[in-house]
């Protein structure tokens, strides 16, 4: 990988939360550290058990592969290894990498100096997966109601579980995380756009500064959040698109058993024109 | 000025958010999970630890009626005017009188359809309706054991002791328009019981429980041809799936797997029994409640002068199997149940 000529001064020791020198290294790009040596030893016994429960499966058609979670008679409790006991290890591999990998970006922000925000953002990403195959189903009392793991087989997952509600559209968390998504694309696209309509002048002309940048969105729409302010408002806006879904399938179950259609009834009971 | 809107707006946000909190019927754990597919496919049915128990309080059976002998004096010749119970002994036929007053009238008593000068008269509308609703039980329970099996039912199962039982429905003409060019919603965009707090069609139950339109609407193919079903029919399907779905305090997932709702090779048998029901249900209606209309008083009768009519929730209340699947009529053959096996 090539690697530009003043990039080594940045390699700098300590900031490790765990092991001291130890693993305080790299491998060719890679920082490892000792988060680095088990983000690899989780992902690698994760990836090599969906291999051997696809192998147990009736298939290797890639979309058809199916990895299922227990059934909901076993509870919390461990079950046999081809009944969805293979599920409950590959999630505990999974989150156990997820969370190394994240805390492996802490200690590169340590050794830099830098702020924690990429390792706390990443931090959301895994607290949605969390969400969904241990906190839901720890509150509803059953692994069994965690996701598959198969590319079809979780997607008919998701229809039936938005299902068990009617209609989840009418899921208020879930009507905040898809407007904060649009929000998120719709911030990105103007964001890039813009930046590229600043950078790339025609050939002869220089590039625009970031004056020119606030004072188009000045004339357009009154307003400009400003060069630092939109990567602040990007990152709020992804992240609470994440947060608030996973609130949205953490309360489907758990706080709610019954159509999301019938949770607004609070709205048509309120006391000014009940 | 801008404080005080703040202020407004501050203390409408919060009087809505505690309005939200605790009005809109928040549930906690421990949830009740019953698995209905393969494990992990999501086919789950849910219910709080706390509504099942309202759920099975609200099911429980009334008071055992002693049984009665079929043998000794006939009905028919201790009794004048005796036109459906002919088959019964005095003993069976005031069993089935007792029963229907606990079950029916329990605060009006026999004299809510009985003349009491007179118990052989016929004046009162509600002895020529409750004549045709035992007919009605027993046609149930003799030609859709397909979808009331064995269990069966008796007047209770829709009544729990009140002389209307409390899910009818009427035919809804929806909410006032302003007429002439001005648009027509036809139904839709009125959140009421019938259509689940959505804002589906108000009336799934006159095309589909009195008329026999066509449910299934899902396209067979990716792209379907222009003669598919409208938008307004495959609506009016999903608000009356909604209805099936509140009648019965299930979900979806309940007979259909949903990653294809029309295919019957990947539903539940549940989905079997309830397309029996639906038939029954238009029988019911045709045969039975509708040609009702003009023994009922104005006041029984719905907005278009319809008489109430029956739909899942009617017998379901809430409940996967009408009283949670406790069988009263194996001990009410007087009414057509079978004895328990």
């Amino acid at each position: 990988m090539a690697m530009l000529s003043f990039e080594r001064k940045y390699r700098v020791r300590g900031g490790t939360l765990i092991g001291g020198d130890l693993f305080d290294f790299w491998v060719g790009p890679f920082y490892v550290g000792f988060f680095g040596v088990t983000t690899f030893i989780f992902a690698t016994l994760g990836t090599t058990l969906i291999i051997w429960s696809a192998a147990l499966g009736p298939t290797w058609n890639i979309w058809q592969i199916n990895i299922a979670p227990p059934d909901i008679k076993y509870g919390l409790a461990l079950a046999p290894l081809r009944e969805g006991g293979l599920w409950q290890i590959i999630t505990i591999c999974a989150v156990g990498s997820f969370v190394s990998w994240a805390l492996r970006e802490v200690e590169i922000c340590r050794k830099l100096g830098m702020g924690y925000h990429v390792p706390v953002a990443f931090g959301f990403a895994i607290f949605a997966y969390v969400s969904l195959v241990v906190i839901r189903p720890m509150l509803l009392g059953a692994w069994g109601y965690g996701f598959p793991y198969g590319i079809i087989s979780h997607l008919d997952w998701v229809s039936n579980t938005g299902y068990q509600y009617l209609h989840f559209h009418y899921n208020p968390a879930h009507m905040i995380a898809v407007s904060f998504f649009f929000a998120t694309c719709f911030a990105l696209s103007l964001h890039g756009a813009l930046v590229l309509s600043a950078t790339n002048p025609p050939a002869g002309e220089s590039v625009k500064s970031p004056e020119y940048e606030d004072t188009f969105f000045r004339d357009a729409v009154g307003y400009s959040i400003g060069t630092l302010g939109i990567h602040r408002l990007g990152l709020f806006l992804a992240l609470a698109a994440v947060f608030w879904s996973a609130v949205c399938i953490i309360i489907s179950g758990p706080l709610w058993t019954r159509g999301w259609p019938e949770w607004w009834n609070w709205w048509l009971n309120l006391p000014i024109w009940r | 000025m801008k404080t005080t809107f703040s202020l407004l707006g501050g203390i409408a946000a919060t009087l809505l958010t505690i309005a939200m909190l605790l009005t809109a019927g928040w549930v906690r754990p421990p949830i009740h999970g019953e698995q209905t597919g393969f494990r992990g496919t999501g086919q789950q049915q849910l219910i709080s630890a706390q509504n099942l128990r309202i759920l099975q309080a609200a099911n429980a059976l009334p008071e055992p009626i002693d049984k009665a002998s079929s043998s000794g004096e006939r009905a028919t010749e201790a009794y004048k005017n005796v036109q459906v119970l002919t088959d019964l002994s005095t003993e069976e036929f005031n069993r089935v009188m007792i029963a229907i007053t606990q079950w029916v009238s329990p605060d009006q008593g026999c004299a809510y359809c009985h003349n009491t000068e007179n118990l052989a008269d016929d004046g009162l509308y509600t002895k020529i309706v409750a004549r045709r609703m035992l007919q009605m039980n027993r046609h149930i329970n003799a030609a859709y054991t397909s979808h009331v099996a064995d269990t069966g039912v008796t007047c209770y199962t829709c009544h729990r002791g009140q002389p209307v039982p409390s899910n009818i429905w009427f035919e809804n003409p929806g909410a006032p328009h302003a007429g002439g060019m001005s648009a027509h919603n036809y139904g839709f965009g009125h959140p009421s019981k019938s259509n689940g707090a959505t804002g589906l069609p108000v009336d799934p139950f006159k095309p589909h429980l009195l008329g026999d339109e066509t449910i299934r609407v899902e396209g067979k193919q990716a792209l379907p041809a222009l003669s598919g079903a409208s938008i307004q029919q495959t609506e009016q399907s999903f608000s009356l799936m909604i209805h099936m779905s509140e009648a019965l305090g299930v979900n979806c997932a309940y007979c259909h797997n949903t990653r294809n709702f029309g295919g019957w090779e990947e539903s539940k048998p549940q989905r079997v029994v309830a397309w029996h029901g639906l038939a029954m249900l238009r029988e019911l209606n045709a045969n039975y409640l509708d040609p009702l209309k003009p023994v009922y008083p104005s006041n029984r009768l719905g907005p278009l002068g319809d008489s109430p009519k029956a739909n899942c929730a009617t017998c379901h209340q809430g409940a996967p199997k009408p009283l949670l699947g406790q069988s009263m009529a194996k001990d009410f053959p007087e009414l057509g149940g079978k004895p328990a096996p």
